[in-house]
């Protein structure tokens, strides 16, 4: 550092790609989010400013944003604690001195390697249509399966699924944490004669929350951005009942091409995603523990 | 008593393998049937082995053929994977081997930026790119990666602090300028994290919907993430044997990646541990 410190602003030169991107693509378009959320914007015609007028829209006239807010909160609270109990549950298994973990990992991991894809939305949707397959195999316990993406109880229900199915980063994530933890501690708590419970409650949540936290927050802000599966498998229906944000948000914005108004919503969202990534990161002294002795 | 359990861990871990493989089999499996069989039976062996939905489904009937959508997606995604590696070692080098003002501040924003949802920026992204007539082109794509992707910028830069500073500090009294120094001395070292970071890359952008979906237009230029949805947007009982062979399709460079190069998904989730 001492030899190349000398050169100081080479390295500005070598961060430069990045620092105008940020401005062109980062920092004007933030600021502009602001500045288009007081007008009202049709691409055709220059913005007009209409002061708060696309906020009392918001919040007093569109029913489709309440409705699709609550959507969006359900679709996060079901799937993203889901995804991450399940991906802790089997990074614990695997954790185990097995045989073949690797390749377990890799079938588990399998689907997560094809994202937010069309492909699989469009597998969703041959599993779970009245005839898919999903019914078909409940039939021969004869279960007469429901209208999975027909009928507004079960339709969000079932695009979540496809998120909890996708668990194999998190799990990933979980169980190089896992590896992290030193033997001897549960050694020690085995002769104390602790059981499993106890010793998961008290020596391996404690040692993994710092990548659970990790976990949430990722997790969390992906989640409310979903939109590809509402998109494709159920077009925000039945009767709006999988009505994501972004949904909402791409409709205002590329649809009725009412830019102001769909900057609003945007800039409602990052206020929304902010609150939410500062209440976890505030709750964190309750439950993050970091291992004390570096090793 | 040790041995039992290790088999009933065994036999569970399987069963639940199959469980989430199993839609994935059923696709490929469909992929073979003819449109009435995908519907009407349970069988995953096809009764009768048919190629009709990949001759059909990549033919595409009516409108541009399969093949145009994988070249487009192909001329979307290399050349994005391409800039997103080399703006991310030269930006992530900057940070890491560099003293300048501001360097710290500067890095917590680029962090800062990776929490910053995309969804925000959306709209003024695409009224810059309309204004610059860079709509329904792979330009906005290639822009953005130029620019760098502060996550794989993140990641480049844990992994220059990786590589110890005696080694580009010997080069540099030999006389090697900087640049050199990374060509020559830190890239191969690199490599790994190359590696990981054009298969993120790849795949993201490569399954990417929502991008194309704002950006792109014209169905000629249509990646395969758009030219899928065309096709099950069709009139009367979609061809479902078709749209399986064609989503198949669109998912074998994921898979080919997937499986040859194992090794640097891992160590790539594991070292930035971001993603999912």
């Amino acid at each position: 550092m001492k030899t190349l410190g000398r050169h100081h602003y080479v390295g500005l030169l070598y961060i430069s790609p990045w620092v105008i991107g940020f401005i062109a693509l980062t920092l004007i378009p933030f600021i502009s989010t602001i500045a288009f959320s007081f007008t009202d914007y049709s691409v055709l015609r220059p913005p007009r400013f209409v002061g708060i007028k696309n906020f009392v829209t918001m919040f007093a006239e569109d029913d489709l944003f309440p409705k699709s807010l609550e959507v969006t909160s359900i679709y996060v609270l079901v799937s993203v604690p889901l995804k991450l109990a399940f991906a802790l549950l089997v990074a614990m298994i695997l954790n185990q001195k097995l045989r073949g973990i690797g390749t377990y990992r890799t079938i588990y991991y399998l689907p997560s390697i094809f994202g937010g894809s069309v492909a699989l939305s469009i597998l969703w949707r041959m599993l779970f249509m009245g005839n898919g397959l999903v019914n078909r195999m409940l039939a021969i316990f004869s279960i007469q399966g429901p209208e999975w993406l027909g009928d507004a109880r079960f339709s969000l229900l079932t695009i979540s699924l496809l998120q909890v199915w996708q668990f194999g980063s998190a799990m990933v994530l979980f169980l190089a944490g896992l590896k992290q933890v030193p033997d001897f501690l549960y050694e020690a708590a085995r002769i104390d004669g602790a059981g499993r419970f106890r010793i998961f409650m008290t020596i391996t949540f404690p040692l993994i929350t710092p990548i659970l936290f990790f976990n949430l927050i990722m997790q969390t802000i992906n989640a409310f951005q979903t939109f590809t599966a509402a998109f494709v498998v159920t077009s925000g229906g039945p009767l709006h009942s999988t009505y994501l944000y972004a949904l909402l948000l791409y409709d205002n914005a590329f649809r009725y091409f009412k830019m102001g108004y769909a900057s609003a919503l945007a800039w409602f969202l990052f206020v929304v995603l902010l609150a939410v990534t500062s209440l976890v990161f505030r709750s964190s002294p309750y439950w993050l523990h970091y291992m004390e002795s570096e090793h | 008593m040790k041995g039992q359990r290790r088999i009933v861990t065994h036999v569970g871990l399987i069963l639940f393998g199959i469980v989430m493989v199993y839609p994935l089999i059923w696709l490929l499996s469909s992929s073979f049937k003819s449109t009435l069989e995908i519907l009407s039976s349970n069988s995953l062996w096809p009764h009768v082995f048919s190629a009709e939905g990949f001759a059909k489904g990549w033919r595409g009937e009516g409108r541009p053929g399969f093949g145009l959508f994988v070249v487009n997606s192909m001329l979307l995604t290399v050349p994005t994977v391409l800039l997103t590696v080399i703006s991310g070692v030269l930006v992530g080098y900057g940070f890491s081997r560099f003293e300048f003002p501001f360097r710290k501040p500067l890095f917590g924003l680029m962090i800062g930026t990776i929490l910053l949802p995309n969804t925000v920026l959306l709209i003024p992204r695409y009224l810059i790119f309309r204004n610059i007539g860079a709509i329904d082109s792979y330009f906005p794509f290639w822009i953005t990666a130029a620019a760098g992707v502060p996550f794989f910028i993140f990641m480049f830069a844990q992994f220059f602090r990786g590589i110890p500073r005696s080694l580009d500090e010997s080069a540099y009294m030999d006389g090697c300028g900087s640049f050199r120094i990374l060509v020559s001395i830190l890239v191969p070292l690199l490599q790994p994290a190359i590696f990981s970071a054009a298969i993120f890359q790849f795949i993201w952008t490569w399954s990417d919907f929502f991008q194309p979906l704002i950006y792109i237009s014209s169905v000629s230029k249509f990646p395969v993430a758009l030219g899928l949805r065309l096709s099950i947007d069709s009139m009367g009982i979609p061809p479902w044997n078709q749209i399986a062979a064609m989503s198949l399709v669109s998912m074998l460079p994921p898979i080919i990646i997937f499986f040859t190069a194992q090794k640097y998904f891992v160590e790539g989730i594991v070292t930035t541990g971001l993603k999912g």
